[in-house]
This record gives C-alpha cells, structure tokens and sequence, in this order.
C-alpha cells in the first residue's frame, strides 16, 4: 500500500500536465487524472514490475481517448476546442509570458495523435518506446508523428505555412 | 572514417538529449557540416523548451482534494457498506455492554426477566438487524418452513410466523438471536418502502400471560405480550397507531392453540 502510494503520488502533478495538454479544459483534466489514480489504486496489483509511470499514462491516455471519442459521438467538437483554448489562455496569462501562450495555443491545433506524442516524448520525457506502449502503437508510428508534430508545430511557430518544405532524411522504423 | 547514416530518428533523439555519446558526436559532426538542417534541428530544440516552460507551471500547481491519493485510498478501505457494519457491530457492543450490565447489576435491581425485558430485546434485535443491508435475516422467507422448523427446535416450542400482508408487511426472513434468557427467534418483515418491523419470540420464565404493552425509544416503538408461557415483542419505525393493529394480527396468529 505504502508501495503504491510513493510510486503513483509522485507522478500526479505530470499526469495532470499532460491531461490539461491533451484535453485543454483544467477541470476535465483533472476529471481524468482523478479516474486515472482510481483505476491505478485498483488495478495496482495488475501492473508489471517497473517504472510506473508508462503504465499510468497508458491509464491516463486511454481514459482520454474514450473521452474525445465520447465527445466526439455526441457532436459539437467546437466547444471543447474553445473550453480548451480558453482555459490553456488563462493559465498561460497567469505566467504573463505572450510567448507560452503562443505555444499551447498552437500546440493545441495539433491532431490529437500527434500532440499525445509530442507531449510524452517532448515534456513529459518518456522514452520514444514508453510513448509507444502508452499509446498502442509501433515505435516507427511514435517517430513519424513525433516529426510530423515537429514539423507541423514550427511551421506555426514561424508563421510559414505551407512555405518551403523543410530539408528531411529517411526516417529509419 | 566510417559512419553510420545519420537518420530523422537520430535527429529527434538528439533533440531530446537520449543519444549515445559516441552518436551523439556524429550527430553533431553532420549537422556542423548541413547548416539548413542544423537551424531545422535547432527550432525543434527552441520549440521544445518552450513548451516545457509553457506547461511546467500546471506541474507546480498544488493539487486539489480530489486527487488526494491518501483520500482515495480511505474512501476505497471504507465501502459504504462497511459503514453500516460499523453501525451493527457498535450496537451489538452497545447491547452486549447493556446486556452484561443487565446481568451484573443483578443482586442491586430486581432482574428484568419479563415482559420489559423482552421488549428490550426486541428493540435491541431491531436496532442491529434492521438496518442491514446485506444479510438482515438468516432464513430467506423463500425457506420460511426451515426457519420455522429451526427455530421452533431450538426453543423447544411450537413457533407460527405470522402472515403481515394485510397490513402490508411481507416476510423477509429471520434468525435466531441471543438473550440473557436463552435463544429467541427473531421474525423481519417489510413494506413497499422497504419499513422493515420485527417480531421477537421466546419463552418467559415470568410473567407467562400477559396484554400488550407499548414501549418507545430513539424513535422506534413497539408492542409487547405473552400467551401461555411464550413472549413476543413488536418493533417498527412506524407510529404506535400503525404498530397497534398490526400487533394485534400477530398475536392473533401466534397464540398457541
């Protein structure tokens, strides 16, 4: 039990950081990450030996992706991408730094299954073979939507969309 | 020298700081050498410390009750059933602290080994057995012949369980409960808004035949009588209005003929 408490409590503020990056709205994240530490305290005695941190994004993320596809079914996508921004906004202006804000609200244009990527890999340090078993994807999938959320990113970055194809190498599965 | 092809995946993993030293060198060594995919590289290492900056405040926020993981994992330890077992297990040490010092107190008092007793003990077996929700009887009324036939063995005595319908009480099931005067058996029966009463019988060493008596407490009341050497005591939620002639039915029924 004490076990449990010192591996799943010191990930609880990345796991919430991640979730307000993927859903934009801070008390659906918040909504996500509490299911996610319900499921983790129940199932703990499922997880495999190691790091837990992949096993509690995968929860995390799973938990998620049934939430978009849920929203999604229901129909209006538009108010969760407003809710999204807005909030991401105010957390930024709380920072009083225009630049952040400039960032997540780009961030948060990207498709979903590039800005999960981005995030694990990029901010919340997983390995690129963690992203992978988080996500339920090939390791080659993890590094191409890793470049293509990249690329797509610093196009917005620069403002150069659509403008000259960046230079770019064989990418190796 | 003889290198290995530098890739788009040795780009990103030089982006995030997890390549060997060894290719780590090469990687640098190539980039020194393709300035237009240097400054590429270098906006995606830009891009990622912003974004790690942007976000790393929500780390820092303090967390919120909700997520308090010591919480949930006391909410989990304490089941909302389990808080009514608390309640069941604190009256039947209640009763059993009362009931001892029933019996010790005996020299000082004169024993309570009649009627007043048994409506007690009823009182008591409503109050523990009642609110359970998980196994309040013993016997299921589904198997009400084997109840009757256990019971009535085990008091030595003929036991009839009264039919409470007309009144709208159904027969859930009972027990067998423990008193300081010997087994009794104990009757549960329900109404369409889940009102549960008991009915508690045993034999009376004194007052053998006796009329009902009304008795109340902590917002329960009920009735209690004995007939040709057997006690039985009525308890419910209900007002001593409703209880009354519902009392009167049992007792009708239960009368040893």
């Amino acid at each position: 039990m004490n076990d449990m408490v010192l591996s799943i409590e010191p990930q609880i503020p990345a796991l919430r950081r991640y979730a307000r990056a993927l859903v934009g709205n801070s008390a659906s994240a918040d909504d996500l990450v509490q299911d996610c530490l319900e499921k983790a305290v129940s199932r703990w005695h499922q997880r495999r030996d190691g790091d837990p941190r992949p096993w509690l994004f995968a929860i995390l993320h799973n938990l998620a992706i049934s939430q978009f596809r849920r929203q999604a079914a229901r129909g209006p996508h538009v108010a969760i991408d407003a809710a999204s921004e807005h909030d991401v906004r105010q957390d930024a202006v709380q920072e009083s730094q225009m630049i952040y804000l400039d960032v997540l609200e780009k961030l948060s244009k990207l498709p979903e299954e590039l800005r999960s990527v981005l995030l694990l890999v990029a901010v919340e340090d997983l390995s690129y073979a963690e992203a992978a078993s988080v996500l339920g994807i090939p390791i080659g999938t993890v590094m191409s939507r890793l470049s293509r959320a990249r690329e797509r990113l610093q196009r917005e970055l620069d403002g150069t969309s659509a403008a000259k194809a960046p230079v770019h190498l064989r990418s190796v599965k | 020298m003889n290198h290995r092809p530098i890739t788009e995946d040795d780009l990103h993993a030089y982006v995030d700081g997890v390549l060997e030293p060894e290719r780590l060198a090469e990687v640098a060594a190539y980039l020194g050498g393709h300035p237009d995919v240097a400054a590429r590289i270098a906006g995606y290492s830009a891009q990622r410390s912003l974004l790690r900056s942007a976000l790393a405040p929500i780390a820092d926020e303090p967390l919120p009750p909700r997520l308090s993981l010591s919480r949930m994992i006391e909410d989990r330890r304490r089941p909302p059933w389990t808080t009514w077992r608390a309640v069941v297990a604190a009256l039947l040490l209640v009763s059993i602290g009362g009931l001892s010092g029933w019996v010790v107190r005996g020299a000082l008092q004169p024993p309570d080994v009649g009627l007043a007793g048994l409506a007690q003990e009823a009182s008591y077996s409503f109050d523990v057995y009642a609110p359970d929700r998980v196994r309040p009887v013993e016997i299921r009324a589904t198997d009400s012949e084997q109840l009757v036939q256990w019971v009535s063995n085990r008091l030595h005595q003929p036991v009839k369980v009264p039919d409470l319908t007309k009144s709208g009480y159904r027969l859930m099931g009972g027990r067998l409960t423990a008193t300081p005067h010997g087994p009794a058996a104990m009757f549960m029966y329900d109404d369409d808004r889940g009102q549960r009463l008991v009915i508690l019988t045993r034999p009376m060493q004194t007052d053998q035949d006796k009329p009902m008596v009304p008795h109340s407490s902590d917002g329960v009341s009920g009735f209690a009588w004995a007939d040709d050497g057997m006690g039985y005591g009525l308890v419910g939620q209900a007002t001593p209005e409703l209880l009354k002639p519902i009392a009167d039915d049992a007792r009708r029924q239960m009368r040893p003929i």
